[in-house]
């Protein structure tokens, strides 16, 4: 008989997400690392407006549910305070690339030891499928109802690479979900963020892609495909982009 | 009577001897002398200072040192504090104490750097989205400013509300004699994030805002009663009474001693905390009083508002109230005379 994993305790509570979304799956990955790393008694969380606010519901943890797009500076007076305590940002797309953008960057231009983890789903999820700064070239949302036009709206952006190219950070990577091993892929990288906060290595962010049944109009199924063959190989690759020193 | 110090300074250290560890912010006249001092102060005490990406960033930085329970302060100008005013609800809505500092300066959009008041409605009536109030407190000297600093931290932490402390561009930038409070030892808030989850909180969508709505109206009226602060002088027998506040109310305050010294029954009330207002000032002024007068430092007239409303509140009676809004600037006691003369002449019509 198969054995059941034990629900981490610090998210042992109902979250209110829609089937076939990413959030729980990569939640759930969090929590587990946090509990590898026995850090799951000592961290706070810092949480976004959008689908993300739904994590302020399931955990127990320390967490300040920020305004839209301020966790990476809300989480920078946490942790500037706390040195000891392990701060999480816990944001969407949209809340961390768009409204967010200026906190998220100059978080990372800071190298802030703190750990950013972006939920992309390439559309405001919570807010009902509008376009965001992830939106793909052509994809039709509630604000581009004739697909996106890039050369009005701009290209998708690319946050971890930007970081990893640009700023002295000390890790960045993307991470999908869309098969076990990708999961497992998306694991090491959740950890190795962790890591990089506990040996005050820097900054480190995680970018995770995500289905958004609902708002793509698709079925779970179909919202895996999309990611594996729309979304990874043409615009955003699954990997490190600046992996830890020595590691 | 101590050293000569800039305002800005002074309100800066007062911050570092009440406790305050922690600074974020961004640059703006005429405020900005008090980063520039707490961004070498607070690395000398152990504190942290971060100079942020923004305003907004600044105020969500307090946020998060707050959270920890840490005491922490911004500081900006009536622009910069617009920005700041998403992260003041927040601050207001989670119960967390900090410290706002406005150095108001004249103007609308981006303003000017003259020395001002225009920013009284909405430091008095909460500047952002919802329902909140902060207290705000309001300085007339350098002195009474480190004074006011003070005891900002200890309201904020006492009721856990933001308190704005007040003031105007030129006291930032003028020097006083002044004797700094002691250095306190600093505190930590016990319901502070510690990482292991010592004070639970509500899920975020498991509040009752019906319930919240009659905690923090029982709160506010706790502040109102027992917070009110204020200077007055010859009321009791005054057929006018001035009110004004900060460098303004001082300038009113000498305007008056002249007056009384040449014979005129006149009377101030200098409000130290505009919210909450100082109704019971009010209550000690003559009930026969003829009318009441503003000077302020804006140009469409704003303490006015509060004036009438306390008439009514307390006097229960249709005396008129009288506005000189001197747009900027700090009236002399000379132009303050004219504008009683003027009110008595019969040439000034009441706005009330």
């Amino acid at each position: 008989m198969a054995k059941a994993k034990k629900v981490p305790e610090s998210i042992d509570r109902l979250m209110g997400f829609c089937p076939g979304c990413g959030h729980g799956v990569v939640i759930r990955l969090i929590a587990e690392c946090l509990e590898e790393l026995g850090q799951d008694k000592n961290v706070i969380f810092g949480i976004g407006v959008g689908c993300s606010s739904l994590l302020g519901g399931g955990l127990e943890t320390d967490r300040r549910h920020c305004s839209h797009g301020r966790a990476g500076a809300v989480c920078t007076g946490m942790k500037r305070v706390n040195p000891d305590n392990i701060v999480i940002a816990y944001q969407g797309d949209g809340d961390a690339y768009s409204i967010g953008l200026a906190e998220t960057t100059a978080a990372a231009y800071r190298n802030e030891n703190i750990t950013v983890f972006i939920v992309n789903n390439t559309n405001y999820g919570m807010t009902g499928g509008q376009m965001s700064h992830t939106t793909m070239p052509g994809q039709i949302t509630t604000t581009s109802p004739h697909g996106r036009n890039c050369d009005v709206t701009g290209y998708p952006i690319r946050f971890p690479e930007l970081v990893a190219s640009q700023f002295n950070v000390a890790y960045s990577a993307r991470g999908s979900i869309t098969s076990p091993a990708q999961i497992n892929n998306a694991k090491k990288y959740i950890k190795n963020a962790l890591e990089a906060q506990i040996n005050h290595e820097g900054y480190s962010v995680v970018e995770l892609l995500s289905g958004c049944p609902t708002n793509w109009g698709m079925s779970a199924m179909e919202a895996k495909t999309r990611i594996d063959e729309d979304l990874t190989p043409s615009y955003y690759p699954v990997g490190e982009f600046k992996a830890r020193e020595g590691k | 009577m101590g050293d000569m110090i800039k305002g800005n300074e002074a309100i800066a250290e007062a911050a570092i001897r009440a406790g305050a560890r922690f600074y974020a912010g961004y640059p703006i006249t005429p405020s900005t002398e008090i980063m520039e001092y707490l961004s070498g102060r607070l690395e000398e005490v152990g504190g942290t200072f971060i100079q942020a990406e923004s305003e907004i960033a600044g105020i969500n930085m307090v946020i998060g040192a707050s959270s920890c329970g840490v005491r922490a302060l911004t500081a900006s100008s009536g622009p910069g504090i617009s920005l700041k005013q998403e992260g003041m609800t927040t601050l207001s809505d989670e119960e967390l104490p900090a410290v706002v500092i406005n150095m108001v300066r004249y103007g609308n959009g981006i303003g000017t750097l003259l020395t001002a008041q225009c920013d009284y409605l909405r430091e008095t009536r909460g500047g952002g989205n919802g329902d909140y109030r902060c207290i705000v407190l309001c300085p007339s000297s350098i002195q009474e400013a480190v004074e006011l600093i003070t005891l900002a931290f200890d309201l904020a932490e006492k009721y856990r509300m933001v308190s704005v402390f007040m003031s105007e561009g030129a006291l930032g930038q003028m020097m006083e004699p002044c004797d700094l409070p002691k250095m306190q030892e600093v505190k930590r808030y016990g319901w502070g994030f510690d990482g292991k989850y010592t004070n639970k909180l509500i899920g975020i969508f498991d509040r009752d805002s019906m319930k919240e709505s009659v905690l923090m109206n029982e709160k506010y009226n706790k502040v109102k009663e027992n917070e009110q602060r204020w200077e007055s002088g010859y009321v009791d027998d005054a057929e006018y009474v001035f009110v004004s506040y900060g460098l303004p109310g001082r300038s009113t305050k000498g305007a008056v001693e002249q007056l009384r010294a040449e014979g005129h029954k006149v009377g101030f009330i200098r409000p130290i905390t505009v919210w909450p207002f100082p109704v019971k000032a009010f209550e000690e002024v003559n009930p026969n009083v003829k009318g009441f007068i503003t000077i302020e430092a804006n140009a469409t007239g704003q303490l006015i508002d509060d004036v009438a409303l306390t008439i009514k509140k307390v006097l229960r009676a249709d005396i008129p109230a009288y506005c000189n809004p001197h747009v900027y600037g700090i009236p002399s006691m000379k132009t303050i005379k004219e504008d009683y003369n003027k009110v008595i002449s019969g040439e000034m019509k009441e706005v009330y």
